[in-house]
């Protein structure tokens, strides 16, 4: 059994490890290094709540103050893993080595920039609080012309919340659909046609040749010669997992710590959330799930590896979802579509906005999409945990009417 | 054992209903519906799950 156990990344993969190590009754020192001053919180508010004034940020920590003590956390905040020795099982912790016994590693993903806007003020992307609370500030100061660069789902929850405080939003996509890579085309229109209801002004298929001027007065420029005024810009064009500190750990990083399929990246070091690269043997794929369900889940499993032999170790197999709510819609997807899946819609209207759609592929049922079926979604899940085939999935929801 | 639902948190993602949907269920109207405030103690493993996984953290257990 394992005296220690150290977390590297305090956001929430690596505090939910942290949670699921204690209630399997880990009794030895836990040790949870996060490089942010503020207690560990929950990022989903951040272009939601906190963003919309709702909520003021204190209420997006991840656990409150008297339910994280009873956990006997070694908690240190503030200070940066700077490198790790995975022979010599030691860990580099603001450039003074100490030793682990094992090791988890979430330190997640920052936002990817736009080349050539780095440090120009009035230019910001969302990852953090302090980057939530920097748009925030300049909404409230009256900032009401917003151009978002990347219709991924974090520049879409910012459109909407922008939207909502009375801004008028462009919403610039170098795709020729906006989710088109994560929805594929026919249900990415269907989102944005959600936004283009709302006034958003949408510009798919077009890139981004500059950005220029201040805040309250910039200027973006399109590639097709067109440009936007704007008092701000809000650049969500994904994110680069955090592993430049662990170059030349003898870790394996390729997009990300590659991991076995039971989140081992080493022996006695897992990997778990933005930064974790695994093949999900569900779907025989290596990739990143950059989703918050994934993040408590493959934390929970990665800590749980820690304590398990090698022969008794599972693989991590779960079918991954998220959610997005967007103005007055939620919108759920479960399991990995492809962007040439047929798409079904099995449940209620497009047009309305209230629908479920079952993607399919080889006579599978590969993903559910739901915008406000909440219920659907997850009954779709389920279908997908037991592989349901595609005619057999069809005939359950024929139920649902 | 009661099922303590915080409504102003809960935003009806339904998960906990794909646990135990005999104790919670999201209806057509977007609202989740505490079906068995008190379940019984077999259900214990059940709810527990339904706490942690909750998104939002917005289900509690009081004994």
């Amino acid at each position: 059994m394992r005296d220690s156990i150290t977390i590297v990344g305090a956001s929430l993969a690596g505090l939910r490890s942290a949670e699921a190590l204690r209630r399997d009754g880990f009794a030895g020192r836990i040790s949870l290094i996060g490089d942010e001053l503020h207690q560990p919180y929950d990022r989903p508010p951040l272009s939601k709540q906190v963003l919309a004034g709702d909520w003021e940020p204190e209420r997006a920590v991840l656990t409150p103050a008297d339910k994280l003590e009873p956990l006997g956390l070694d908690l240190r905040l503030g200070v940066s893993a700077t490198g790790v020795d995975v022979a010599a099982r030691e860990l580099e912790v603001d450039g003074v080595p100490e030793p682990f016994d094992g090791l988890l590693i979430a330190t997640g993903a920052r936002c990817r920039t736009l080349p050539g806007t780095e440090g120009l003020e009035g230019v910001h992307t969302l990852r953090t609080l302090d980057d939530c609370l920097a748009i925030r500030a300049a909404l409230d100061a009256g900032a009401n012309r917003m151009v978002v660069i990347g219709a991924g789902f974090i520049g879409a929850e910012v459109a909407s919340v922008a939207v909502g405080r009375g801004a008028s939003v462009t919403l610039v996509e170098a795709m020729p659909a906006p989710f088109d890579r994560v929805l594929g085309r026919e249900m990415g229109a269907v989102v944005a046609d959600v936004h283009a209801a709302k006034g958003v002004d949408l510009r798919c298929g077009v890139g981004v040749s500059s950005v220029g001027g201040g805040p309250g007065a910039m200027t973006v420029g399109l590639a097709d010669g067109s440009t936007i005024d704007a008092d701000l810009v809000v650049v969500g064009i994904g994110v680069v997992p955090n592993t430049d500190w662990l170059e030349g750990s003898g870790l394996t990083l390729e997009d990300g710590v590659v991991c076995d399929p039971t989140c081992l990246a080493a022996p006695n070091v897992v990997a778990a959330g933005d930064v974790a690269r695994w093949t999900n043997p569900r779907t025989g794929e290596s990739a990143r799930v950059e989703h918050w369900d994934n993040a408590v889940e493959q934390g929970r499993h990665a800590a749980r590896r820690l304590l398990t032999t090698d022969e008794e170790a599972e693989a991590f197999a779960p079918v991954s979802w998220f959610w997005s709510d967007q103005y007055d819609r939620k919108i759920q997807l479960a399991g990995r579509p492809h962007p040439d899946d047929e798409v079904r819609v099995v449940d209620g209207s497009t047009d309305e906005h209230r629908f479920a759609a079952f993607y399919g592929r080889q006579g599978r049922l590969t993903a559910v999409l739901g915008m406000n079926r909440p219920r659907q979604v997850m009954q779709g899940r389920a279908l997908l945990e037991q592989g349901t085939a595609w005619d057999e999935a069809l005939e359950v929801a024929a139920e649902w009417g | 054992m009661r099922i303590v639902l915080d409504y102003d948190l809960c935003e009806s993602n339904a998960i906990c209903m794909a646990i135990a949907p005999d104790v919670f269920e999201v209806r057509d109207d977007d609202f989740l519906y505490v079906l068995n405030e008190a379940p019984d103690e077999d259900r214990r493993e059940a709810m527990e799950e339904a706490v942690q996984r909750c998104p939002k953290q917005a289900i509690s257990i009081e004994d």
